[in-house]
C-alpha cells in the first residue's frame, strides 16, 4: 500500500537532501525561531515531534514507524498530513535543500 | 498500550506588530452534544449532512419574546412567518404555543389549514394572492393584509358577489429612518398612499378594516426603528377614529427582528448586536401606549417574528471531506455542507464549531462545500483547529430561512430532525433521494 502510494510522491520529496534549516531554533512548545529572516512561528504538537525528528536527520520511514506506534492514525492518513506538513514547511521557507 | 489521539501537524508564521484580522482570539468549546444527544450518533443514525432542531430551544425562545411583550402590553399576539421556516412539525410546535399563522402564498396558506389553524388566525400576507386565494381566506373570514390596489379592487369585487364581508388589514410602508426603506409592499405613509387605500376602503362599505399592518424591513439592529412604525400606524389609528368613528381590532408590527447571526461584513458579532426581545418590545410598546388612541380603543399588537425566534434553534451537523491547500499556501477545508442547503451563508458568516475536542492551535483557514461550483464557500477565512478527513463539525444559528429556502442542486436535501422536550430526536422530513427528484420528470416518447 505505502509502496504503492510512494510511486505519487513528487520526487522532490523522496530527496534524501531536504533538511531543515541548520541554525533555526526550536523549543519543546512548538515555538520555531529563523535567526536569518527573524521571523518565528508556531507549531502543534504533532508538528513539532516531526520537526525535532528531522533535526535528528530522521527519515520518512523512521519518523513514520514512531508516530504509528504512538499514536491513533493510519499509515496513508499520516503519510498524507506528513508530506502536506512538509509542503507547509517549504513554503514558510524551512528547508533548504542542500 | 493506548495510543494518542493524533491531529493534523501545522505550522504557522506569528506575526508582532500588526494586529490580527481576526481582532483577539476567542475560545470556542467544541459542540459535542445537543440536547443530550451526541453530535457523533446523531450523525451516525441520521447521516451527514443533517439537519437538527431543538424543540426546547425554540419554546424557550418563544417564552422569552412573548414574556418581553405581554409583561408591557396588555393584548398581545404572535403569529408564526410560515416562510421563515415552515416544516409542519416546526409550525405546530408554534401553534401549540397559541400562535397564530402569517402566510405569503396560496401554498403556505394551505400548509397553514393543514395545520389545523383556523381561518380568522391566519394572516394573509404578501403581493402575490389569487383571486381564488382570496376567494378562499375571505370564506373562512382570515385577515387579509391588502398589498396594493389592484388586490384591493380585486376584493371588493369579490365582496359584492358574495355575502361575506371580508376582513382587511393594509400594509403601510413608511421611513422610518433606516436603510433601505422597503416600499415595494404596501402603500406608502408618508405620500398619502395609506390614506388613499384607507378612504376607499372605508367609502366601498364592503369591506371590515380590522387592522393595519407594517413590515419595515429584515434584520433590523434598531429598536428605534420600531418606535417610529408603531407611531405612524398609531397615527392612522387616531385618523381612522376621528374621521369614521372607526376603531381598528389590532396594529401588526410584522416581523424583522434581528437574530444573533453574524451578518456579513458587519464589525462586531451578532450576540452584541442584535437587540433583546426586550429592547424591541419596549420601543414598540411604549410608542402604542404614549400614543393618541384613546386606552379603551388599544388595539392589539401583533409580531410576525420568525428568524430571532427559530434561528437559535437550529443547526446543521456536517463531516470535513478533505483538506487542501490553496496556491497562496492557505489552508482550505471542504465539508459536506454547500451553499445549496445553507443559504443563509450568503449573508452570513456563520460559526463553523468542531464537534470533537480540538487544540488550542488554530490557522486560517477557508472552509468551502461539495459542490462543483466556486461559489460554493461557506467561509472565505476563519480562524479554525486544524481537523481531519472525517471529522464532524457543527453550524449553529441555523433554524431560519435555510428549510424554505434551501434548492436541490447538484447533491439532494438531507434529513431534516427535532429534538423533543424528553430528548428524544425525530425525522420530521426525510431526505431527498433520486427517486424524489426523479418522480416529478418526465421523458416523452422520442426519448425513452
Amino acid at each position: 500500500m505505502v509502496q504503492d502510494l510512494n510511486i505519487f510522491i513528487p520526487a522532490k520529496f523522496k530527496r534524501k537532501d531536504m533538511k531543515l534549516k541548520k541554525n533555526i531554533a526550536v523549543s519543546e512548545s512548538g515555538f520555531i525561531f529563523d535567526p536569518s529572516t527573524g521571523e518565528s512561528f508556531s507549531m502543534n504538537n504533532i508538528g513539532t515531534e516531526i520537526v525535532e525528528y528531522l533535526k535528528q536527520d530522521k527519515s520518512f520511514e523512521e519518523i513514520k514507524k514512531s508516530m504509528l506506534e504512538k499514536y491513533e492514525v493510519d499509515s496513508t492518513s499520516f503519510e498524507k498530513y506528513y508530506y502536506d506538513f512538509i509542503n507547509s514547511l517549504q513554503q514558510l521557507k524551512l528547508i533548504v535543500d542542500e | 498500550m493506548e495510543k494518542f489521539a493524533f491531529e493534523r501537524p501545522f505550522i504557522k508564521r506569528l506575526s508582532s506588530g500588526m494586529p490580527s484580522k481576526f481582532g483577539m482570539k476567542t475560545k470556542i468549546e467544541p459542540i459535542t452534544v445537543i440536547d443530550d444527544n451526541l453530535v457523533k450518533d446523531l450523525i451516525n443514525k441520521y447521516g451527514s449532512p443533517v439537519f437538527v432542531l431543538s424543540e426546547k430551544t425554540i419554546r424557550k425562545t418563544f417564552q422569552g419574546a412573548k414574556r418581553a411583550f405581554t409583561t408591557r402590553y396588555p393584548k398581545v399576539q404572535f403569529a408564526w412567518s410560515y416562510k421563515t421556516n415552515y416544516l409542519d412539525a416546526v409550525c405546530r410546535v408554534f401553534h401549540q404555543e397559541g400562535v397564530w399563522a402569517e402566510v405569503v402564498s396560496g401554498f403556505e396558506y394551505e400548509k397553514a389549514v393543514r395545520n389545523n389553524v383556523s381561518g380568522d388566525h391566519i394572516i394573509f400576507n404578501g403581493p402575490d394572492k389569487s383571486k381564488d386565494d382570496l376567494k378562499k381566506a375571505i370564506l373562512n373570514d382570515s385577515p387579509i393584509h391588502i398589498d396594493h390596489f389592484d388586490e384591493l379592487y380585486c376584493i371588493i369585487d369579490i365582496a359584492e358577489e358574495s355575502d361575506k364581508i371580508p376582513k382587511v388589514a393594509i400594509r403601510v410602508n413608511m421611513d422610518t429612518g433606516i436603510y433601505p426603506q422597503w416600499d415595494r409592499f404596501g402603500f406608502n405613509y408618508e405620500n398619502g398612499e395609506a390614506w388613499d387605500a384607507l378612504n376607499r376602503i372605508m367609502l366601498s362599505g364592503k369591506l371590515d378594516l380590522i387592522g393595519l399592518h407594517t413590515h419595515i424591513g429584515t434584520f433590523i439592529l434598531s429598536s428605534d426603528a420600531y418606535r417610529q412604525a408603531a407611531a405612524k400606524l398609531a397615527d392612522l389609528a387616531v385618523g381612522l377614529e376621528r374621521k369614521y368613528g372607526h376603531v381598528v381590532k389590532y396594529i401588526d408590527l410584522g416581523g424583522g427582528f434581528a437574530s444573533k447571526s453574524n451578518l456579513k461584513g458587519a464589525y462586531l458579532p451578532g450576540t452584541d448586536t442584535a437587540p433583546s426581545f426586550d429592547e424591541y418590545a419596549d420601543a414598540i410598546t411604549s410608542s402604542l401606549i404614549n400614543s393618541q388612541i384613546k386606552p379603551e380603543n388599544l388595539p392589539t399588537l401583533i409580531l410576525e417574528t420568525g428568524r430571532a425566534l427559530i434561528d437559535d434553534a437550529g443547526y446543521l451537523l456536517g463531516t470535513v471531506l478533505a483538506n487542501k491547500r490553496l496556491a497562496d499556501g492557505r489552508r482550505s477545508t471542504i465539508l459536506d455542507i454547500g451553499v445549496n442547503i445553507l443559504f443563509t451563508s450568503f449573508w452570513y458568516d456563520h460559526s463553523i464549531i468542531p464537534a470533537q475536542p480540538f487544540s488550542e492551535h488554530t490557522e486560517e483557514t477557508a472552509i468551502y462545500g461539495p459542490l462543483c461550483m466556486n461559489i460554493d464557500v461557506l467561509r472565505e477565512a476563519i480562524d479554525f483547529p486544524p481537523l481531519i478527513k472525517g471529522d464532524h463539525v457543527v453550524i449553529n444559528r441555523v433554524g431560519a430561512y435555510n428549510m424554505t429556502q434551501w434548492m436541490q442542486f447538484i447533491t439532494m436535501r438531507p434529513n431534516v430532525i427535532i429534538i423533543d422536550g424528553n430528548n428524544k430526536p425525530f425525522i420530521i422530513r426525510n431526505k431527498e433521494s433520486v427517486e424524489t427528484i426523479i418522480s416529478q420528470e418526465k421523458i416523452p416518447p422520442h426519448l425513452q
